[in-house]
């Protein structure tokens, strides 16, 4: 099945890093030439609280804004959003629209035999891997897990490669530190701060690319094509 | 506009362009940010003078940059006021004095400061205040819905809404323009809906920052700058209602109508800068017209690509980026032809579908409908509008899952 829109909801718990999540994930698909919008859910968010964010990649000018309502992909970035009920809408996946995909970081399947019976109804896919053990093992920190989801959403969607995503995620912490001070005026202490920057991007990039590969793997196993036309071919037609 | 032939640069070392060249002419790079970011970049491109803020969710980043760029030298004054009332009240003093000033609010803190607007109107002072709307209490509420549009309606302000981050950017720069001609001078109110712009990103292309617009000069007011004492305002000091007489009431009232009219006389120069005071979208011939204004007019496009596109339903947008003026004879032309009027909001009384029928009446006999409506901050899917539409049509919704 073509889209030629992906509308993304994720739900996550405060501090996790959703909300950039989404900032990188729109970045990275605006990079691809795609259309991209990023939001958080607007409300005031706190540590272990319901958090959420959206994401919408089109190959035409989005207009849509606010709450997902009805997603393509869900991407659960914290077990307790199923088994406690940490998200704004309930059941989690409600408004999941025919032939979607979710994403879950969590060890082990969460989800009853009725979820799953209703997901299978909608031809819903669900990729459960733990994003916070890649996080653990290759960043050395779980802050990474939203690399990792990150990874895993583009490594099945397939709408854009490892380039992008560096890219988004460069953008988000590099940017802003390289406009303010000129790289010829760094003294030694911001030189080592800009150091360890550049190390905590690269573990990034890294847990990033290995969720990415995962996922590629198992997207290809089920048959899952790329979710949107690659943007030259939407400038072809 | 100074015509010179010297190029010029204003405080901030910036070289001076005409608003023409920066809105129009310049070439623009593509840049990923906020609604809240590109307030600043637009401030940082104007040549403002001052700028008072105070914190409100959620203008508190584009209030909190402005400060920013005060301290990179592109805005002469900033400081905190100590309530929206006293920041609306210490704008006005730095407007008098001359100065081109801006400043950001929301929700509550508007309706706070609500006397200052029409005094800023009579005393003729062009500041210009980005609105980014989220609902007026009780019960409280954070999120985006913009019943506070409702209350500025009859400030004497000019309102323009817009409807993207970009379009933000551009109407801010357009805004100073507008507001600061001689024969307009009134107070520019430059609407979004909170959050849906504010707090998110998306691609938005801007001129280079070494640029800006000519700097305001206050000798071209209607007015003479800080003497308020002058006829027809005498504002300050021995007001003419002191005098409890016939020309007091003649006074206030003529000088009402003067306002109104200088928000009439805005159409041509907003007209000019906005390409046009309304936006139309979708299938020219579409009998079902969306009028709407801000995200509802985004939120309508959306839908009115999936009725043309999926329900084979002929939908168009009439988008209304001006308020006030409000451009009546825009939307009677824009109109014609259609068998039903929607007009989706983000509020609970219809703002919008009153003034769309006030403009309407005796024009055109086409049902006016105030649906769907939200409030409270609540998102308004595309999916949501589109059954809306199916089911007033008597036809079968399969859309929303």
């Amino acid at each position: 099945m073509r889209r030629r829109r992906i509308n993304v909801r994720m739900p996550a718990i405060g501090g996790q890093g959703a909300v950039t999540a989404a900032h990188i994930i729109a970045t990275a698909a605006d990079h691809a030439g795609y259309h991209a919008v990023s939001n958080p859910f607007f409300g005031a968010e706190k540590r272990m609280a319901p958090a959420e964010s959206y994401v919408r990649i089109g190959i035409e000018p989005i207009y849509d804004r606010g709450e997902v309502v009805y997603p393509d992909v869900i991407m659960v970035f914290h077990s307790q959003v199923i088994t406690m009920g940490k998200s704004y809408t309930m059941p989690f996946y409600s408004g999941i629209k025919r032939d979607g995909l979710i994403i879950i970081n969590a060890e082990e399947d969460l989800l009853s035999d009725r979820d799953k019976a209703f997901l299978e109804s909608l031809n819903v896919k669900v990729f459960n891997f733990s994003a916070t053990k890649f996080a653990l093992e290759i960043a050395g920190t779980e802050l990474a897990t939203n690399m990792a989801m990150i990874g895993a959403f583009f490594g099945i969607t397939q709408i854009a490669g490892m380039e992008s995503i560096e890219e988004g995620i460069k953008a988000r912490f590099l940017k802003k530190f390289v406009a303010s001070g000129g790289t010829m005026s760094l003294d030694s202490a911001i030189e080592r701060k800009f150091k360890k920057k550049l190390e905590l991007i690269e573990k990034n990039i890294n847990t990033a690319k290995a969720a990415y590969e995962l996922a590629n793997q198992w997207a290809k196993e089920q048959g899952i094509e790329p979710w949107l036309p690659k943007p030259q071919e939407v400038a072809r037609v | 506009m100074q015509k010179t032939e010297q190029v010029q640069y204003n405080r901030a070392g910036q070289r001076v362009v005409s608003p023409e060249y920066m809105l129009f002419e310049a070439p623009r790079t593509k840049h990923f940010m906020t609604g809240s970011e590109v307030v600043k970049e637009a401030v940082k491109r104007s040549s403002v003078d001052a700028s008072v803020s105070y914190p409100i969710t959620p203008q508190s980043e584009a209030a909190h940059m402005i400060g920013e760029l005060w301290v990179e030298g592109y805005v002469g004054v900033y400081f905190r006021g100590e309530s929206e009332f006293g920041v609306m009240s210490e704008i006005a003093g730095c407007a008098m004095a001359g100065a081109r000033t801006i400043t950001t609010t929301s929700g509550p803190g508007t309706l706070r400061a609500m006397e200052n607007f029409p005094m800023w109107a009579g005393s003729r002072l062009p500041i210009q205040l980005v609105l980014m709307a989220r609902g007026i209490n009780s019960p409280l509420s954070i999120q985006p819905d913009n019943l506070e549009v409702s209350f500025l309606l009859d400030t004497g302000c000019m309102i323009w809404h817009a409807e993207t981050a970009q379009e933000l950017f551009d109407m801010i720069i357009a805004g100073f323009v507008v507001a600061e001609q001689p024969d307009v001078h009134v107070p520019i109110v430059t609407v979004v809906d909170g959050f849906f712009i504010s707090h998110t990103r998306e691609a938005v292309m801007l001129p280079p920052d070494d640029i800006a617009l000519p700097p305001y000069n206050p000798y071209k007011a209607p007015m003479p700058p800080i003497d308020m004492e002058m006829s027809p305002g005498r504002f300050l000091r021995d007001p003419y209602v002191m005098k409890s007489n016939y020309i007091s009431y003649a006074t206030h009232a003529s000088w009402q109508f003067e306002v109104r009219a200088a928000i009439e006389r805005s159409r041509p120069y907003a007209k000019h800068l906005l390409r046009g005071l309304i936006e139309e979208f979708g299938d020219p011939e579409g009998d079902l017209v969306f009028v709407a204004s801000g995200t509802a007019a985004a939120q309508a496009k959306e839908a009115t690509q999936i009725l043309i596109h999926e329900e084979g339903v002929k939908a168009r947008v009439v988008r209304l980026k001006t308020l006030r003026p409000f451009p009546t004879q825009e939307l009677i032309q824009a109109v014609q032809g259609a068998k039903y009027i929607f007009v989706p909001e983000f509020n609970v009384v219809g703002w919008l579908e009153r003034e769309v029928r006030r403009a309407l009446y005796g024009h055109v006999d086409i049902p006016v409908i105030g649906s769907p409506r939200v409030a409270g901050g609540m998102t308004m899917p595309p999916e949501f509008i589109v059954k809306e539409i199916l089911q007033f049509l008597g036809k079968e919704v399969k859309h929303v899952v």
